[in-house]
């Protein structure tokens, strides 16, 4: 069982919109999967249904062993599930009425019920590790963009998770600011994290992913190592996609 | 035409005694039904935001029904019309703490329905996916974002509802406009003694914004 999230034949729909088909993808430990696709086309959908943000119709999907019914129909699961994968949004969603160091030490007080001088210290470490140790203080409105981020990383490595999620992470940032966020992401890569991303760097996709998957409207149609989803797509509508991003 | 009329000082500091011992009761009024008022807004502001329908309803119903008829007709029907129901005698100022309860809790279920519902869902998302459960979302993260927002429009409905509480002489309990009435009832100086009175209420109304204002540039950090 070293499969991390495992789908099969998973639908979800937005009342009378079909945005997600059939949909069959594993995620094995410690592998790297880049999710890309037009905006609309369900990738985001995909990776909120494996925390819960979303529920799905039918199919299955079990996540690190636990699995979760269609319509959110296995609470415990889900429960279990949201402690053990952590996720990191495109809008960074920090909470702006705690500091920094509240920001990631509350997730490890309320849920793992840890001492404030351990949660303390896990703060320390994480806001080490992104670099921004120095703003520990400071409310996330002072702090840049790409900064935020970072916090927003640091947040849910608090606790300590099997599997990442990040929903377009760089796509709110400055041009300038992007950077810093993906070399925080591939220093996670490295270190063996399990991670699902939805991006449209393409550059970091063919360098970070073990495997880049394409969605168009609501299928899977390529999946593959990134030197063969980008150097030679076999689905036409792959190309498409790719001639259209890649031009520039 | 000339007027005839010139304001009398020594009349209008004169009354001052006696109606002073009417702001206890203002304050008591006012503060007692507004703490009251401020737990039942909490209560069935949150029942008014929830997705199952036997405990919207009744929140909706309770809001509606106080914010759609006259503070009043309220306080006429609890001392007037509710002892005929419990076959019991309601005090004037019990009446008076309940209907400024009852009034300003239908208007605070607003307030906080608005002030939590302005909260971005990203918050909500962000919460659930570090694995706090739904109630821990809410009170560590929603509710203090939404309490901040919910000072300002707090504070003007506390000023709105000490104001209500002059209608209250119409039963008979002491507060600042009674006294006043029955001030004038024996020296005629009606003039005098409103301005007087009015004068008070202001101070009242004054202070509690200068409170607010020192409150909201405090508290309000940065959201």
């Amino acid at each position: 069982m070293t499969d991390i999230v495992n789908m099969k034949g998973m639908n979800k729909y937005f009342g009378e919109l079909h945005v997600l088909k059939e949909i069959d993808l594993t995620v094995a430990k410690g592998e790297v999967v880049v999710v890309i696709g037009a905006s609309g086309s369900g990738k985001s959908t995909l990776i909120r249904c494996v925390n819960g943000l979303e529920e799905f119709e039918s199919g299955e999907l079990t996540v690190d062993g636990h699995p979760l019914a269609p319509r959110s129909g296995n609470p415990q699961s889900l429960a279990r599930i949201r402690k053990e994968v952590g996720m990191v949004f495109q809008q960074f969603n920090l909470f702006p009425h705690l500091t920094v160091k509240k920001n990631i030490m509350l997730a490890p007080r309320k849920v793992k019920e840890a001492s404030e001088s351990e949660a303390s210290k896990i703060a320390d470490r994480l806001l080490n590790r992104v670099g921004i140790a120095s703003q520990a203080d400071k409310y996330p409105s002072h702090l840049s963009g790409g900064q935020q981020q970072r916090v927003a990383i640091a947040r849910a490595l608090a606790m300590d998770p099997r599997l990442m999620l990040f929903d377009e992470p760089t796509s709110a940032l400055d041009p300038e600011m992007i950077g810093e966020v993906l070399d925080v992401m591939r220093e996670l890569a490295k270190e063996g994290m399990t991670m699902m991303v939805v991006t449209h760097e393409m550059g970091f996709a063919r360098e970070v992913a073990d495997r880049v998957i394409y969605i168009h409207e609501g299928r899977i149609v390529e999946e593959g190592k990134p030197a063969d989803v980008f150097d030679n797509p076999q689905n036409e509508r792959t190309q498409a996609f790719l001639s259209r991003v890649l031009a520039h | 035409m000339e007027s005839q009329f010139d304001f009398n000082w020594q009349s209008a500091i004169n009354s001052i005694p006696f109606l002073l011992e009417g702001i206890p009761y203002t304050l008591l009024i006012s503060f007692g039904g507004l703490f009251i008022g401020f737990a039942l807004g909490i209560f069935f502001g949150l029942l008014s935001i929830n997705k199952l329908w036997f405990l919207k309803w009744p929140a909706t119903a309770y809001i509606e029904i106080f914010r759609g008829t006259p503070i009043l007709v309220q306080v006429l029907f609890i001392f007037y019309g509710l002892p005929d129901l419990i076959g019991t005698s309601i005090n004037p100022l019990t009446a008076g703490i309940a209907a400024i309860a009852l009034n300003s809790g239908a208007y605070i279920s607003e307030v906080v329905r608005g002030g939590v519902q302005s909260i971005d869902k990203g918050q909500n998302e962000a919460g659930l996916s570090l694995g706090l459960s739904r109630t821990q979302t809410f009170w560590s993260i929603i509710w203090p974002q939404a309490f901040r927002r919910m000072v300002p429009p707090l504070g003007n409905q506390a000023i709105v509802s000490i104001k209500d509480t002059s209608l209250f002489s119409v039963i008979g309990v002491g507060e600042l406009v009674r006294q006043g009435q029955i001030y004038i009832a024996t020296t005629f100086e009606a003039f005098e003694v409103y301005f007087m009175v009015a004068l008070m209420y202001l101070a009242i109304t004054f202070s509690l914004s200068l409170i607010l204002r020192f409150i909201e540039r405090r508290g309000l950090v940065s959201v």
